[in-house]
């Protein structure tokens, strides 16, 4: 079943692929200018960035990843234009341990819904239980965010911690769902 | 105006980075102290290195890390140290961390005492609104004096850590303003 | 959810650092602008000065005390100045600074406009407790402004400014987060 031609990147109608640092950045900042984006993908307040900024971080990014050792960035792209649609990461990994934290987004309101983000995590779990060897995966979620937990449901996610009232936002507070899935549980619904 | 810093066995005191770092250093060569506060693979740091780590954090100061050494009231030793990580300012919740160095003052209550004094910080001078802490399921002891200071199980992450050949679950654990400041005064009258 | 960033007349952006010091630049030859908005003497930073700082903010990073905004048209999207927010995180309490550098634009409600978004931004995003700000009281269309927004006025601190032989009081206002919500239940219909 794990064929190693298996192509890791390549998904229906998106594929992962590289930060590119001439057309994303822009991007990138026109999505951090819609706050929706922001409250779903980030915990922390919303702020709008430049793309001088986004560029920056991007920099910052690609040094983590040579430093740490522990991280893995995807930038989501449309198979047929190399379009930028959202990004997926693998952090915290603890390699001791196995385990590691799931990240997910789509960049413009107008992309989602359409099913790329099924596709980008069955390609991201299948990177972290696969190839990275991992054994279980972590994601982290507000209980506001309806597409991420529909998410983790169709994929056989556990709703293992609700860290009560840990967020606030538009004046009310709100749970932080964490989900975790094993990789036996994932080999299975994956031959299924 | 009570002392937020001192209890009844021990006491909350600034840390100077080159003692710190020592001590740790020293702690960190029991590998049973270094799995009970820490996820990662256990290592032997040099003092030069916590030394060195505990200078970093002293310059880069932010509103965000609390961070305390702490000392026995009776001889006034530094057994252990406490941090507090507010980690989302508007939801006003912060992660807690503590450890005692040495097994000899493992058991005899400094814990339960210490993280009493940090949720008072936390709440009354820090004014967060929740705290919230993880904990290993191969530490009982742990696990037992964070539910005598009121911490209500959140859940847990299955399979999280593997030590010794098997796998270990890793506990969240939290607690909410209104449930401290309902306990405290029960507690007080 | 609605989007934050975005107001009836503006939304709120970050800009790239050439072309924000290309404007800020220009706006501080504006004597009139300059001491509408700041108490320091008036003087003239180069694009190249105000470039360098705003990248030197960008190489370090995100403060979490610190939320700068530029401040965009809906109808033409022009630049058309900045507003920001200092947040004291441990007493829930922000600074709102706001400054409109094109004149075409004054006295039209954009600044009320850009304000309502920053004062909304840190009751609904930052959970922040109050607002605050301090204004000159020669500054009649501010004050008018600020009173649109919500803020009311707390106190003066009596001649405390020396401008063109004159001496003027400094006024502070406020708006706390309670009194904020009640407006925003009074406005929907």
């Amino acid at each position: 079943m794990f064929d190693i031609a298996t192509q890791l990147f390549d998904g229906q109608d998106i594929r992962f692929g590289p930060i590119d640092y001439e057309k994303d950045p822009e991007i990138e900042s026109k999505w951090t200018h819609n706050a929706e984006f922001m409250r779903l993908y980030e915990f922390e307040p919303a702020r709008p960035m430049s793309a001088a900024i986004v560029k920056k971080q991007y920099e910052k990014l690609e040094k983590k990843i040579e430093e740490d050792k522990n991280l893995y960035h995807f930038m989501l792209r449309a198979r047929d234009d190399d379009r930028l649609i959202g990004k997926a990461v693998v952090s915290r990994i603890e390699w001791a341990s196995g385990n590691c934290q799931l990240r997910l987004g789509i960049g413009s309101a107008d992309d989602r819904r359409k099913g790329y983000g099924t596709q980008a995590l069955k390609m991201l779990l299948r990177f972290a239980f696969a190839e990275l060897n991992l054994f279980r995966v972590t994601a982290n979620m507000a209980e506001y965010n309806e597409g991420a937990i529909a998410l983790m449901k169709k994929f056989g996610f556990t709703e293992e911690v609700r860290r009560r009232q840990s967020l606030e936002r538009d004046g009310r507070r709100w749970d932080l769902l964490v989900f975790g899935l094993l990789k036996d549980e994932w080999l299975n619904q994956a031959q299924a | 105006m009570n002392d937020i810093y001192t209890g009844r066995l021990v006491r909350f005191s600034a840390y100077d980075p080159e003692e710190m770092g020592k001590a740790f250093s020293k702690w960190a060569r029991d590998s049973e102290y270094r799995r009970m506060s820490d996820a990662r693979a256990a290592s032997l740091p040099s003092t030069k290195q916590t030394i060195k780590f505990f200078e970093k954090d002293l310059e880069e100061l932010s509103p965000a890390v609390h961070f305390f050494g702490v000392r026995t009231l009776a001889d006034d030793k530094l057994i252990g140290e406490l941090v507090l990580d507010v980690f989302d300012w508007a939801g006003r919740d912060a992660f807690v961390g503590l450890s005692i160095g040495e097994r000899e003052n493992w058991g005899r209550g400094y814990g339960t005492e210490m993280m009493d004094l940090m949720l008072r910080f936390a709440f009354t001078e820090v004014n967060l609104r929740r705290v919230t802490l993880t904990v290993f399921e191969y530490n009982p002891r742990a696990i037992r004096s964070y539910e005598k200071v009121g911490f209500r199980h959140e859940g847990r992450l299955r399979q999280f850590l593997n030590k010794e050949g098997r796998r270990w679950d890793m506990l969240f654990m939290g607690i909410l303003r209104e449930e401290w400041l309902e306990q405290t005064m029960e507690r007080e009258s | 959810m609605k989007d934050l960033f975005r107001g009836e007349l503006v939304r709120l952006t970050s800009e790239e650092p050439e072309l924000r010091a290309k404007h800020e630049a220009r706006w501080q030859r504006d004597t009139e602008f300059h001491r509408l908005a700041d108490g320091d003497p008036a003087e003239l930073n180069s694009e190249k000065k105000i470039k360098a700082w705003t990248e030197k903010n960008i190489e370090s990073g995100f403060n979490p005390e610190r939320y700068p905004f530029s401040i965009r048209t809906l109808v033409d999207d022009k630049l058309i100045g900045f507003l920001g927010l200092w947040l004291n995180l441990i007493h829930g309490e922000a600074w709102v600074g706001i400054g409109i550098g094109e004149r075409d634009y004054w006295g039209k409600g954009y600044g009320t406009d850009a304000m309502k978004l920053g004062v909304q931004f840190a009751f609904m995003e930052l959970g922040m407790q109050r607002v605050s700000l301090g204004l000159h009281e020669y500054n009649a269309r501010a004050l008018k402004s600020y009173e649109k927004a919500g803020f009311k006025l707390e106190g003066r601190t009596r001649q405390d400014m020396l401008r063109e032989g004159k001496r003027t009081d400094t006024l502070w206002m406020g708006v706390l987060r309670d009194e904020w919500l009640q407006l925003q239940r009074g406005a929907k219909p």
